[in-house]
């Protein structure tokens, strides 16, 4: 292979956990160091993605700012991967779709146990939340999807590794099933 | 006819009473019927009488529509949500109900006097719009009845002081041939299945041709032939009246207008398979025909028969028990209408084993519809060449259809196999006709340039529901429909269904609200292929139907409805902000989204 793809990731409505996992591809990392630049990523605290071969979404879509930053992920991304569970059908975040925003936010802010100075946080700073959590397929189109809570690391990395070497991406069955 | 049970409520039932698991379900729905939901306190006494976890208890109870373990109304209404009758204006009239009753649809009101809800197709298109109330059937509502309704549930009227005009079921024939027209010997096809023998018999029904008539058009001799050859101690005969499919309701009108037929039918597969038992799975909408097949089963059983020694024969006993369904179309699929029979969740099993080896526990069972053991009684009295000398060579015979939509005769009608779509649209006064759908919700839309197309197992076969859509109608609407059954009736056993089925309600429901684009159809397509090849039962291979055929068919539905850019949201994405918006007060540039795709 000749020069490196350029790789960028985000997590959105996550926990960092499928991120976790692709460290968790250990000394593999070092096979990759050479085929792979990153980008925006929590790795590299770069704020703004730019062109990219292969953007990596981790998590589902809460709030206003993740929406942004999934359309510029996808203006910028050759392909676009939805990793793992929340970012697929929205997940443990998506559990408060069956609340509306009012009682959520009320249960959190207004009533809760131990609140001082009960009142819902309105600065501008703060992204809104959309009033249900979303798959981030139901906002931008998806190229693939690495399903998992995480994807294991060798998913991960098999997914990387083909990608790479230009095969159709094809996983063993203990890979991405959970049965 | 007029439902005379329906006031009796809650004593008159069918369970076995013998302490089995197997009666659990018949138990669960009496408590419901009494209680109104099942209560804890009951659940915990079924546990320690039928030797079964709460859990399972609970199961059961969650797997079916018509049991609840939250308390429902005294008055537990159901409004039938079929296309057909939405056609009719269900919708306007549920929502003068709810509006009428003081209740949103879906809840119970606080007092716990009504419930209201909608429920999938009731099978009573030729009459609708129709609902079902406390488990019984009121049909051709209008605005005046919803009214009569409305006042006397706040009054508080039993439903037995209720108008019977209400509970009026019609079964009006449209069109007759040689089965309708033929006359009905009571006990002559069993004497004739005596004096020849089974094996006789089994000829008669081989040259006769009949097959199946739910739809998958197996051959009934050779399903009679394999239960009786399966080794075993003990066979049964199990009539499925589970009638499910959307637009059917030929067998309510056989359960009605020919009871004698079908339970003649059922006696001779009975004579030879030599079975003692057999059931009638009778779907929970069609509860109002429990006591009058009751009344007929005990007739016959006078006059000998039914029950010991049939015709005298002292070695020939059979005797029938109806066994009520609460609210599953996956329960009209064999394998888990026995799973059903059996008291527990209506999951289709694996086949094979089919149930003509292993069936109802575990015995040899066949499996039939109420038109087919129908037809076989006729067949027995009158001869195979009688039942050849109409329809195809594949296809002997005739087919019951229940026609409904836009037509000026919707109702029963008997064609001959191999009668074109245009003909049967002719007979039934249908004009201007854009589609028909044909087998159910689960069956094919065909489009007018296919109406030379027939109705037989070699061309287009189908269970016998016919629903009709004219020029003015909106296809999308019917799709939208069948894929929401599909999504509501789907068991939730296998992923491929479980899942696909709602990812496709909502994908369509995305070119509904005009945010589709064209890789949406794209992955309409993908996913609707792989839940037809993935799919454990036939429920999921065919719940794509709708959609694959409105894409094949009626491209244009769809694409008049697609965005011109390559992908869009599937939502508003600032509408959605809206709620945090009113919350926090904040209408800055920050607080707001831009629409549209990448």
């Amino acid at each position: 292979m000749s020069s490196p793809i350029k790789v960028a990731t985000a997590s959105l409505a996550g926990c960092f956990g499928c991120h976790m996992s692709l460290l968790d591809i250990d000394e593999r990392l070092i096979d990759l160091v050479g085929h792979i630049q990153f980008d925006r990523s929590p790795l590299t605290d770069i704020k703004k993605v730019g062109p990219c071969d292969l953007g990596l979404i981790e998590g589902g879509v809460c709030n206003a700012e993740n929406v942004e930053i999934l359309k510029a992920f996808r203006r910028q991304c050759k392909i676009l991967v939805a990793v793992g569970a929340c970012a697929i059908n929205g997940g443990v975040p998506a559990m408060r779709n069956q609340y509306s925003l009012a009682e959520c936010l009320e249960e959190a802010y207004l009533h809760g146990t131990g609140i001082d100075n009960p009142q819902i946080p309105n600065d501008p700073e703060l992204p809104l939340l959309l009033n249900q959590v979303h798959p981030i397929h139901e906002v931008v189109w998806i190229d693939y999807f690495l399903p998992g809570c995480p994807p294991s690391a060798d998913t991960i990395f098999t997914f990387l590794d083909e990608l790479l070497s230009g095969r159709p991406i094809q996983f063993a069955y203990q890979q991405i099933h959970y049965d | 006819m007029i439902a005379d049970d329906a006031p009796q409520s809650t004593t008159h039932m069918t369970s076995t009473g013998d302490g089995s698991a197997h009666e659990l379900l018949q138990r669960l729905i009496e408590l419901q019927q009494t209680y109104h939901h099942i209560p804890w306190t009951e659940i915990e006494r079924l546990s320690r009488q039928l030797s079964l976890s709460q859990s399972h208890i609970v199961g059961v109870i969650e797997f079916y529509s018509f049991l609840h373990t939250t308390h429902q109304g005294e008055y537990e209404i159901f409004i039938s949500d079929n296309i057909t009758d939405q056609m009719q204006g269900s919708r306007l009239l549920a929502e003068l109900l709810a509006k009428g009753l003081g209740i949103e649809i879906g809840t119970t009101r606080a007092d716990k006097r009504v419930s209201l809800n909608y429920t999938s197709c009731i099978g009573m298109g030729d009459q609708g719009p129709a609902a079902l109330i406390n488990g019984y059937t009121l049909t051709a509502l209008t605005t005046e009845r919803i009214n009569q309704i409305i006042q006397r549930v706040d009054a508080s009227t039993p439903l037995d002081q209720w108008p019977r005009s209400l509970f009026e079921v019609s079964s009006k024939t449209r069109r007759k041939d040689i089965i309708l027209n033929s006359e009905y010997i009571p006990g002559a096809a069993i004497a004739a299945g005596l004096k020849n023998g089974p094996t006789s018999l089994l000829n008669q029904l081989e040259q006769s041709g009949l097959r199946g008539c739910g739809g998958a058009g197996f051959s009934t001799a050779s399903k009679w032939r394999f239960c009786a050859a399966a080794d075993a101690e003990k066979r049964f005969v199990v009539c499925n009246a589970d009638e499910g499919e959307p637009g059917t309701f030929k067998d309510r009108y056989l359960l009605q207008a020919h009871t004698d037929r079908l339970i003649e039918g059922m006696t001779l597969c009975a004579a030879v398979i030599g079975s003692s038992t057999g059931f009638i799975y009778l779907r929970g909408e069609y509860r109002y025909l429990l006591q009058p097949l009751n009344e007929i089963l005990e007739q016959r059983r006078k006059a000998g028969l039914l029950g010991q020694s049939i015709l005298g024969q002292a070695n020939f006993n059979f005797d029938i028990k109806i066994h009520l369904g609460a609210g599953a179309y996956i329960c009209g699929e064999e394998s888990a209408l026995i799973e059903s029979l059996e008291g527990k969740r209506g999951i289709p099993r694996s086949r094979p084993p089919f149930p003509v080896t292993q069936g109802y526990c575990g015995f040899p069972t066949v499996v039939n519809n109420v038109e087919t053991f129908c037809n076989a009684a006729m067949i027995a009295q009158r001869g195979p060449e009688w039942f050849r000398q109409v329809g195809t060579p594949a296809s002997p015979g005739t087919k019951l259809l229940s026609i409904s939509g836009d037509c000026e005769r919707p109702g029963i009608y008997e064609f001959p196999f191999g009668t074109s779509i245009r003909d049967i649209l002719h007979a039934c006064g249908a004009q201007q006709t854009l589609a028909v759908q044909i087998g159910g919700a689960a069956g094919r839309m065909i489009p007018a340039t296919e109406f030379n197309r027939t109705i037989a197992f070699e061309d287009i076969s189908t269970g016998g529901s016919f629903m009709i859509f004219n020029q003015n109608r909106e296809l999308l609407r019917a799709i939208e429909n069948f894929t929401h059954f599909f999504r509501h009736e789907s068991c939730g056993f296998c992923t491929p269904c479980r899942v696909g089925s709602s990812l496709l309600a909502k994908q369509l429901s995305k070119v509904m609200v005009g945010h589709a684009t064209a890789k949406d159809l794209d992955e309409m397509s993908i996913l609707g292929s792989l839940m037809q090849k993935t799919s454990h039962c036939g429920l999921g291979q065919t719940a794509a139907n709708p959609i694959l055929d409105g894409l094949g068919k009626f491209p244009s539905l769809f694409q008049s409805r697609l965005r011109a850019t390559s992908f869009e949201p599937a939502f508003d994405l600032d509408a959605s902000l809206e709620e945090a918006r009113l919350l926090t007060g904040r209408d800055d540039p920050d607080a707001h989204l831009e629409g549209g795709g990448v």
